[in-house]
């Protein structure tokens, strides 16, 4: 277990010293000043509009803002942890970084636990600062908190950790660029998922709804960002909650304990894919 | 004892190529073998094999009686590959005590004061992988492989990057490694290196060792050379055994000996004989 946190350490070590944790850190600054001004601007401005009848303006104004913002956080997590993994197998071994460190007596399932680790390490935390953040924000300017407070953030933190298994099994297979733009149109699915769930809800088609979730529970991220949608809204109802559970981004949908489940179960069976690859693979 | 490393029939295929096609080779406790043969000879794939990093196709590997690639056998060796990198923001320092505990040894400061002197990188103790040469790497990389005390050493063209003197030193580091009864096995172009440290040689062409011996038993004789007041003579095809009696004639015949000298072939010689002239 020792070479798993030396190999961790090492891992988060190497991680905070890549450019792109810089780059990921002046973007989130850049986001959070914007969304700052953003909610300022309009809560300001939905003070002096008359919202339609049924819609609870400062309500309707934060979750919109709020979901927005939480999708900010998923994509930029989801952008750490990508290149965080991207190359942890297949690219290291072709840089020769890889071979000095597995023919020490440690196992390669011990460097893959690791390097997840070294990566959550980092892509966790960094999710809840920005979660948190963008909430205290919008609270502060809009005097609006969402109904689920810590939830919607784990979920969130959870949703980056199955992003970067995913990317730690095409790490196996896959070239560092292949296996980045691999799970960057996986991302991109389940952001499709998403939007065809809202369609699906507007135009109330249930076969789209249903193919929708299906799509999003085949990749849980997805499912988790829309069960956290969900939740910073859970109390609300009327015109007000459909129209936020429309989302910004994806709708808001339910996925409760079973998704939470199934959620753990899928990084379970990625990270065993991920482990029985590189067991079969010559570096 | 079993040996250091012991390969039966190894053979490793890709796709359609064979690397390795039958591969038996042993390196005993305390010996120090060279691994020679042209490029795609499968020198690389065999060290991989030895160490883990490469499943075979059929065949069995086994270091220090443990299967190859298995944790006992990973305990007992040190690796340096052909093509290697470490991170270069590390300090030479950070990256021993990164081995050391990935090879279970702890932290030991005074083993990484002992390694870097013996490579010739004392000085070099707190100096960035980056800011370093490609020499002071791979010497580096020597003595990361030394790290845990390993039984067999595995290096894979060591010296490729380093000048006269960091070969020097690498050699001498490798005599040393000898006495404290260490294996090596040496996978090496530089032939006339391998003729002055290795015990015993084994030459891979296609996957199939072609030549194995120690270098004196793979010279051949090439004759007899003999320097008298007439000139010097040679009688290419005379023996060791030959000399006693050239010498009598030469004398009978009024002729004044000053010296006898066995001529063999080079190792190199004898390795381009074996290849066939084959590059790669």
């Amino acid at each position: 277990m020792s070479a798993v946190w030396t190999i961790a350490g090492y891992g988060l070590r190497e991680a905070l010293r890549r450019k792109v944790f810089v780059v990921v850190c002046l973007l989130t600054v850049a986001f959070l000043a914007l969304y700052w001004l953003g909610a300022r601007y309009a809560f300001h401005h939905i003070a002096n509009v008359a919202p339609p009848e049924g819609v609870d303006a400062p309500t309707f104004t934060g979750a919109f803002l709020f979901g927005m913002a939480m999708f900010g956080t998923l994509f930029l997590g989801v952008v750490l942890a990508i290149f965080l993994t991207l190359g942890t197998v297949r690219g290291d071994a072709e840089r020769a970084l890889l071979q000095p460190l597995v023919v020490r007596p440690i196992g390669r399932s011990s460097v893959l636990v690791a390097r997840f680790l070294g990566a959550g390490a980092v892509c966790v935390p960094y999710v809840l600062v920005m979660y948190f953040a963008s909430m205290v924000l919008t609270g502060l300017e809009g005097s609006w908190w969402p109904d689920r407070i810590v939830t919607p953030g784990l979920e969130l933190a959870a949703g980056v950790l199955i992003v970067a298994a995913l990317s730690l099994l095409g790490s196996v297979f896959l070239s560092s660029i292949a296996n980045g733009i691999a799970v960057f149109m996986l991302f991109g699915a389940g952001l499709v998922a998403g939007l065809l769930g809202n369609i699906g809800h507007v135009l109330n088609s249930s076969g789209l709804i249903h193919a929708a979730k299906i799509a999003a529970w085949a990749v849980p991220f997805e499912a988790l960002y829309q069960d956290g949608l969900r939740a910073i809204t859970e109390k609300t109802s009327g015109l007000t909650g459909f129209l936020l559970r429309l989302g910004p981004f994806g709708g808001a949908e339910q996925g409760g304990a079973a998704l939470r489940l199934w959620a753990v179960a899928y990084l379970v069976l990625v990270g065993l894919a991920a482990v029985a690859g590189f067991a079969r693979k010559d570096l | 004892m079993p040996a250091a490393l012991a390969v039966r029939g190894l053979v490793k295929r890709y796709g359609t190529i064979d690397a390795l096609a039958g591969v038996d080779l042993e390196v005993r406790e305390g010996q120090l073998v060279g691994l020679l043969g042209p490029n795609g000879a499968g020198k690389s794939t065999l060290v991989k094999i030895a160490c883990g990093l490469v499943r075979a196709t059929s065949g069995h590997a086994e270091v220090c009686g443990a299967g190859a690639g298995s944790r006992a056998a990973r305990s007992a060796i040190g690796y340096l590959a052909e093509l290697f990198r470490f991170p270069g923001w590390m300090s030479a320092d950070e990256l021993l005590v990164l081995h050391q505990r990935l090879a279970g040894s702890g932290p030991d400061e005074r083993q990484r004061t002992e390694l870097l002197e013996l490579v010739g990188l004392r000085d070099a103790r707190s100096r960035r992988v980056e800011e370093m040469s490609k020499g002071m790497q791979q010497r580096l990389g020597i003595a990361q492989a030394l790290v845990g005390s390993p039984r067999l050493l595995l290096l894979d063209e060591p010296t490729s990057a380093l000048d006269p003197v960091g070969r020097r030193t690498v050699r001498r580091l490798l005599e040393e490694l000898k006495l404290r009864g260490v294996s090596v096995l040496l996978n090496s172009h530089l032939l006339s290196e391998v003729e002055l440290v290795c015990d015993r040689v084994v030459i891979l062409l296609g996957g199939k060792v072609v030549a194995a011996g120690s270098p004196g038993e793979l010279a051949r004789s090439r004759g007899v050379e003999v320097e008298t007041n007439g000139g010097t003579r040679t009688y290419a095809d005379a023996r060791r055994e030959d000399v006693p009696r050239l010498v009598a004639e030469l004398v009978r015949t009024g002729q004044e000996v000053y010296g006898v000298r066995l001529l063999t072939s080079t190792l190199e010689e004898v390795y381009v004989d074996a290849v066939g002239g084959q590059t790669s």
